[in-house]
């Protein structure tokens, strides 16, 4: 392709040897927070397995077992080794599974639950954005208006909770809770989605009005072109320019956000699974968890920026 | 000789709340065939108001009164569509600031094709040629280059001779240019004229040439309108507005212009090279 010229190339190098101290950081922070939680990883990971009678020698071994014996940085670094060769080690709590097993279990629910939302976020915001554009100030768009800044003060828990006893149990429309075809994930999903559309409902219409008075609209009217040819092929595309930036940074943030849904719905995704790990201080499933989400982050901030630079001519030859 | 537009007493006035700002008050005029009409005055005057109101490119919160009739039809009531039908086609514009009138996201090539596709019938190929003869006789030399570019890659200059070509290619009758080579730098700004002129000593096309710049209207004015604060003060044809105006802003706006020049003579005549960008 000639927009894949050298520069590009370069470019594209160079973001991703950026990303390999990113990803250094990220888990050694998140490995030097969870060594600060004050608990035995072993004592808890011996309650868990049910051990009748936990003595100290019996710690003392599981400890030699799971390597907590050994330093801090020596076991930092056994585990990034580990990660280089994609072993992510075992579940403290059940040592007959493996983490990536066990992610890749919940990874599923988590993927159709953010997918869905996504889903529901371009086809609701998309057209309420454009039409609270065009219709400004009329009563849809002050309706709208008042929506989006109530859903965007609302906690997500609460609208998750709010929902469930209104559709779910007064109307009795949808399972409250729990994992099973694709009527329990539609509360889940809009649960999620909810302020997102409404971020990006404001972010459309503003940008749509900031457009309407760029000079480049005056003139495609000047030419004659029809009202809705300027809207939609000129003021929408120009307008989705920054979303798409926007989007490539809410997509992460929507598999990472539903730890609090799944936790509402009780929905079997690696957030759940991140908050159980957690209460069982099951270092290497957070460990994997986190690292799980940062190399989200950084691929598609990557991915989006790419397709800006395909999308935006001006981007593409950075002499002029 | 039949006048292509005749305007009387246009009024433009902005809504806020309940108060009205006028903004035009009164003008009327008239563009004959194949002659063009300066409009004089500096930013805010009324000018491009004055234009966009007859255009039908005023929005909901500004109220228009008047009579226009362009070619008999009356130009304030007609329908939107109808007023669509005719920018682009029978009226041709012209705007300031070339770089920011085009869309960055499209190449030159399909915004021109829309425009075309919006008032004519032609087939893809036929359209193809169409542009490229615009583009020929804009004097751009490479046209299917220009055609495959987007506007950043292009000179405000050679965007605005694509913005001439554009509005002259419909067979227009009425040619509106506002302040046309304001954003562009001096020696487009020559070329550029030189385009306008050769349009009007074709005969086929009225103009209106809107400017606040007193040299260039010389260039092309037949008859000059000069406006100031909304109101048309001054009018009549161009040596009359300029040898005699009888109106104090005029005579200050000829005065200045006047002694600019003489001290731009002056220098030229004591050796000294001027600065560029001085003449205009």
């Amino acid at each position: 392709m000639t927009w894949l010229e050298h520069g590009m190339k370069n470019y594209i190098i160079m973001r991703l040897l950026a990303t390999i101290p990113l990803l250094l950081g990220i888990s050694f922070l998140c490995f030097v927070f969870i060594n600060l939680i004050p608990s035995d990883p072993a004592e808890v990971a011996l309650r868990i397995r049910q051990t009748p009678i936990i003595t100290e020698e019996l710690i003392a071994q599981t400890r030699a077992e799971l390597g907590l014996d050994q330093p801090f940085l020596v076991r930092y670094f056994v585990w990034l080794w580990d990660c280089l060769h994609f072993d992510l080690g075992f579940s403290y709590t059940n040592p007959a599974r493996t983490v990536l097993g066990e992610i890749g279990r919940c990874l599923p629910a988590t993927l159709e639950l953010a997918g869905l939302s996504l889903v529901y976020v371009i086809v609701l915001s998309l057209p309420i954005g454009f039409l609270s554009a065009v219709y400004k100030d009329t009563l849809f768009d002050r309706i709208m208006r008042g929506v989006v800044f109530a859903t965007t003060a609302m906690p997500v828990y609460w609208v998750g909770l709010l929902l469930i006893w209104l559709i779910s149990i007064k109307c009795d429309l949808l399972p409250t809770s729990g994992y099973g075809g694709f009527s329990s994930l539609i509360l889940p999903a809009f649960t999620v989605a909810l302020s997102y559309i409404s971020t990006y409902i404001r972010l459309i219409r503003n940008n749509m009005l900031e457009n309407m008075r760029e000079d480049y609209v005056l003139y495609a009217q000047a030419r004659g072109l029809k009202q809705r040819a300027i809207l939609v092929r000129h003021i929408l595309k120009n307008s989705l320019q920054s979303c798409v930036t926007a989007i490539g940074m809410s997509i992460p943030q929507l598999i990472a956000g539903t730890i609090v849904v799944e936790n509402v719905f009780a929905w079997p995704g690696v957030g759940r699974l991140c908050i159980a790990s957690i209460f069982n201080r099951d270092y290497p499933v957070i460990q994997a968890y986190v690292l799980l989400v940062g190399v989200l982050f950084v691929f598609f901030n990557l991915a989006f920026d790419i397709l800006q630079y395909v999308a935006d001519p001006r981007l593409r030859e950075r002499k002029s | 000789m039949s006048a292509i537009l005749d305007v009387n007493d246009l009024c433009v006035s902005f809504r806020q709340g309940k108060r009205r700002i006028p903004l035009v008050e009164n003008v009327s005029f008239r563009v004959e065939k194949g002659r063009c009409l300066g409009i004089l005055g500096e930013s805010g005057s009324g000018k491009s108001m004055t234009c966009k109101a007859l255009l039908g490119l005023l929005d909901d919160n500004f109220e228009v009164t008047g009579s226009s009739a362009f070619e008999g039809m009356p130009l304030l009531g007609a329908s939107p569509e109808k007023l669509r039908r005719l920018r682009g086609g029978r009226i041709g514009m012209v705007l300031q600031n070339p770089m920011s009138c085009f869309d960055p996201l499209y190449r030159i090539g399909e915004q021109m094709a829309e425009t075309l596709a919006e008032h004519t019938r032609l087939g893809r190929r036929a359209m193809r040629e169409k542009m490229v003869d615009i583009l020929n006789l804009m004097r751009i030399r490479t046209p299917e280059d220009v055609l495959r570019k987007y506007p950043h890659q292009l000179s405000g200059g050679m965007l605005q001779r694509v913005m001439i070509g554009l509005a002259m290619s419909l067979n227009p009758s009425l040619i509106i240019a506002d302040e046309p080579t304001t954003a562009i730098d001096s020696i487009s700004q020559f070329a550029i004229m030189q385009e306008f002129v050769r349009i009007k000593r074709q005969g086929e096309v009225s103009l209106i040439f809107i400017s606040h710049d007193l040299g260039v209207l010389s260039l092309i004015a037949d008859e000059v309108m000069v406006m100031h604060q909304g109101r048309a003060v001054e009018s009549g044809t161009a040596r009359h507005v300029f040898d005699n105006a009888r109106d104090a802003y005029t005579r200050h706006l000829i005065d200045q212009h006047k002694a600019v020049m003489s001290r731009f003579l002056a220098a030229i005549h004591a050796g000294k090279t001027p600065r560029e960008g001085s003449a205009a």
